[in-house]
């Protein structure tokens, strides 16, 4: 019987293997940032426990970091303490770390792939739920807690119960206006943000594979808010291509021992996955969430739900808290919903193409009065690659601001918030209830809708333009 | 890690679903470097009126009575999800809660509970809606939660809940989970030693 990519991942890095309990899985990449991985520093100290792999671990400051200064000094205390506890850290352990003036730091999961740490076959964590982001590889990427981070830096490894496999395939070819975060969001609205608990989902198919690796890293990005841990693609040429000659990425000898072994990786034909899921691409429209919840969203040209559709009360009673909290009425145009506010960045879309494809939107254009809108390049490569092409000063003559690299308005760790009732629309990851500012209203949606938004100051139906 | 056996105490009806981590614990309270004090921010932005925690809002059940002191959690379908924070266990432990039941919970905070010690009860959604009920007509009464046993205990009715063996022995132990991994320090060595013959482009020098 054929077995599927995950299984060959999962087979090739057990150290013990308990068929029915917890089994030990070896950490090929280990990823840290200064939010998640303070306490876990502090109880090696205390059990007197070393780093076992230092060289296999790598260190970011994104979460806290300001994107409007390089001066860190204008940074808020905590903030900054638990930047200067990671530098202790990581100077202590041996650990490499991408430093707030290190010119290539960025968000933890735009710097592996861009620095070539990521690479397919691996197994890799992070003390961050986004970590399904580098799964686009062919690898198997989670998120995992403070604890786990200790026992990653402790043993290497991680204990971990075998998830079931989930295959969604995506034949056909994707609508105009349509990009690789409309079909995440899709898959969400269809699946719920609970259909994947449990799973390691593969995206495959037709539509898949004629995507960037760019565009990849975004669908494996959100598979957590499906509830997945992990998201995964198939190695590909699309792949190699993306890692031969990144920094860390195998060389000479190495490269074609490496390519040799990825080449293997693909899920055998007739492997058998837990649950498969058929989707056609040309069903997919630009998405828009209307509610608190990933899962609660609809094509743009749609309109917000009434809840009392909702068959299930449970779904009914979260519509209804959920319109409540973001002012919203059901029958309501999505395009004619004012924004406050536009965010463009995140792990999810915050890389080139993102910048490259929002500045196509936004060029020779000016921002709708009474909007602000930002642009927060993924990392210090991104940036400086941005500014080469130009798409600064296309961003900046629009009337956008233009930032340097970390979360940003993602998560609003940092000095970069929604105030009460500000509206926004934004292409990251999460549209909970307080999760961009307190009060703060998200609509999520790709970096081009987010731009045109800008302009027009409501959603705006991409194709329309 | 403080072992889980048994448990009884006043059960707090959490009725929403999708509870996700940002809403256990807000981004603005994740800027400490210690484990220690998020249990005065666990659900902050439902619980206080005002962005200091200084008001309390009097419509939040956690703020009624005598909810107060519940140590038993009940919530809904996917509980914990979003954000991989273990500050959201914390919040809870340090709260007080010692048993979250829930018909399905987010898998990275159900691992990061069971770090911490806290035992999460996945029940069918209709055993669930029993517990929601009995809970809400009789404010106050106290659920048992029994570790060995693999059961609950709810208005005179009893539900069976599924663990791994693993994680159970974990929570009644109470133990490093560290520890139990180093026993295997043989076999993670042969493995790197392995490592470096067949993917010598994943050994960093």
């Amino acid at each position: 019987m054929g077995m599927t990519m995950f299984e060959k991942i999962w087979n090739d890095h057990l150290v013990r293997d308990s068929q029915r309990d917890t089994s030990i899985i070896y950490i090929d990449l280990h990823l840290i940032h200064e939010v998640t991985s303070p306490q876990a520093f502090a109880a090696l100290r205390e059990t007197k426990r070393l780093v076992r792999q230092p060289k296999n671990t790598f260190a970011t400051m994104d979460h806290n970091v300001s994107t409007r200064t390089k001066d860190i000094t204008k940074v808020e205390a905590s903030s900054r303490n638990q930047m200067d506890t990671l530098s202790r850290n990581c100077q202590e352990f041996g650990i490499k770390l991408y430093d707030f003036e290190n010119e290539d730091q960025g968000i933890v999961h735009v710097i592996g792939p861009e620095q070539g740490l990521t690479l397919p076959g691996m197994t890799i964590v992070c003390g961050d739920s986004h970590t399904a982001t580098h799964g686009a590889f062919g690898s198997l990427a989670f998120g995992i807690g403070t604890s786990e981070v200790e026992h990653v830096l402790a043993t290497q490894t991680l204990q971990q119960n075998k998830p079931k496999t989930m295959l969604i395939n995506i034949e056909g070819q994707l609508p105009k206006g349509s990009t690789a975060k409309d079909i995440i969001l899709y898959i969400i609205g269809k699946i719920g943000t609970a259909g994947g608990t449990g799973y390691v989902i593969e995206y495959a198919g037709s539509a898949i594979r004629a995507l960037s690796m760019e565009a990849r890293m975004t669908i494996c990005n959100m598979s957590i808010e499906a509830g997945a841990r992990a998201g995964m693609i198939a190695p590909d040429d699309i792949t190699f291509e993306y890692i031969q000659g990144k920094d860390f990425a195998p060389k000479g000898a190495d490269w074609n021992k490496a390519i040799a072994n990825w080449k293997t990786l693909p899920s055998d034909k007739g492997a058998t996955f837990d649950l498969v899921l058929n989707i056609k691409a040309e069903d997919i429209k630009p998405q828009v969430t209307w509610g608190t919840s990933p899962g609660q969203v609809v094509s743009v040209d749609g309109v917000v739900p009434d809840p009392e559709s909702f068959t299930n009360p449970v779904d009914r009673t979260a519509a209804r808290n959920a319109l409540s909290y973001m002012q919203l009425t059901p029958g309501t145009k999505m395009t004619d919903v004012k924004i406050d506010k536009v965010f463009i960045g995140s792990c999810t879309n915050g890389r080139m193409e993102d910048l490259r494809a929002a500045a196509q939107v936004v060029i020779g254009k000016r921002v709708a009065p009474g909007v602000t809108a930002i642009v927060v390049p993924g990392s210090g490569r991104v940036r400086k690659q941005a500014i080469k092409e130009g798409l600064d000063k296309i961003f900046i003559d629009a009337g956008f601001e233009w930032r340097y690299a970390g979360c940003s308005m993602c998560l609003g760790m940092n000095d970069d918030q929604l105030k009460k009732g500000e509206r926004c629309a934004s292409s990251s990851n999460r549209n909970f209830e307080g999760r961009q500012g307190p009060g703060g209203l998200t609509h999520l949606m790709g970096p081009e809708m987010a731009a045109v938004a800008a302009l027009t100051g409501k959603i705006t139906d991409i194709r329309k333009l | 890690m403080e072992p889980f056996v048994t448990h009884t105490g006043i059960a707090l009806p959490l009725n929403r679903v999708n509870v996700d981590t940002d809403a256990i614990i807000p981004k603005q309270f994740l800027r400490k470097i210690d484990r220690k004090g998020f249990g005065q921010h666990l659900f902050h932005e439902w619980r206080y009126l005002d962005y200091e925690g200084t008001k309390e809002n009097p419509d939040f059940i956690m703020n009624q009575e005598p909810y107060r002191k519940a140590t038993v959690l009940l919530a809904r379908d996917n509980f914990g999800c979003g954000s991989s924070r273990e500050h959201a266990p914390w919040a809870l432990d340090d709260f007080g809660f010692k048993v979250i039941i829930a018909p399905s919970f987010a898998d990275i905070f159900y691992n990061n509970c069971v770090k911490n010690g806290i035992l999460l009860v996945q029940l069918k959604s209709a055993e669930v809606d029993a517990i929601f009920e009995f809970a809400e007509k009789n404010k106050g009464a106290t659920i048992t939660a029994d570790l060995p046993s693999q059961k609950v205990s709810a208005g005179g009715k009893k539900y069976s809940f599924d663990i791994s063996p693993f994680n159970k022995e974990c929570l009644i132990k109470g133990l490093d989970g560290i520890g139990w991994t180093l026993q295997f320090s043989d076999r993670i060595q042969d493995f790197e030693t392995k490592l470096q013959q067949t993917k010598s482009w994943l050994v960093r020098k």
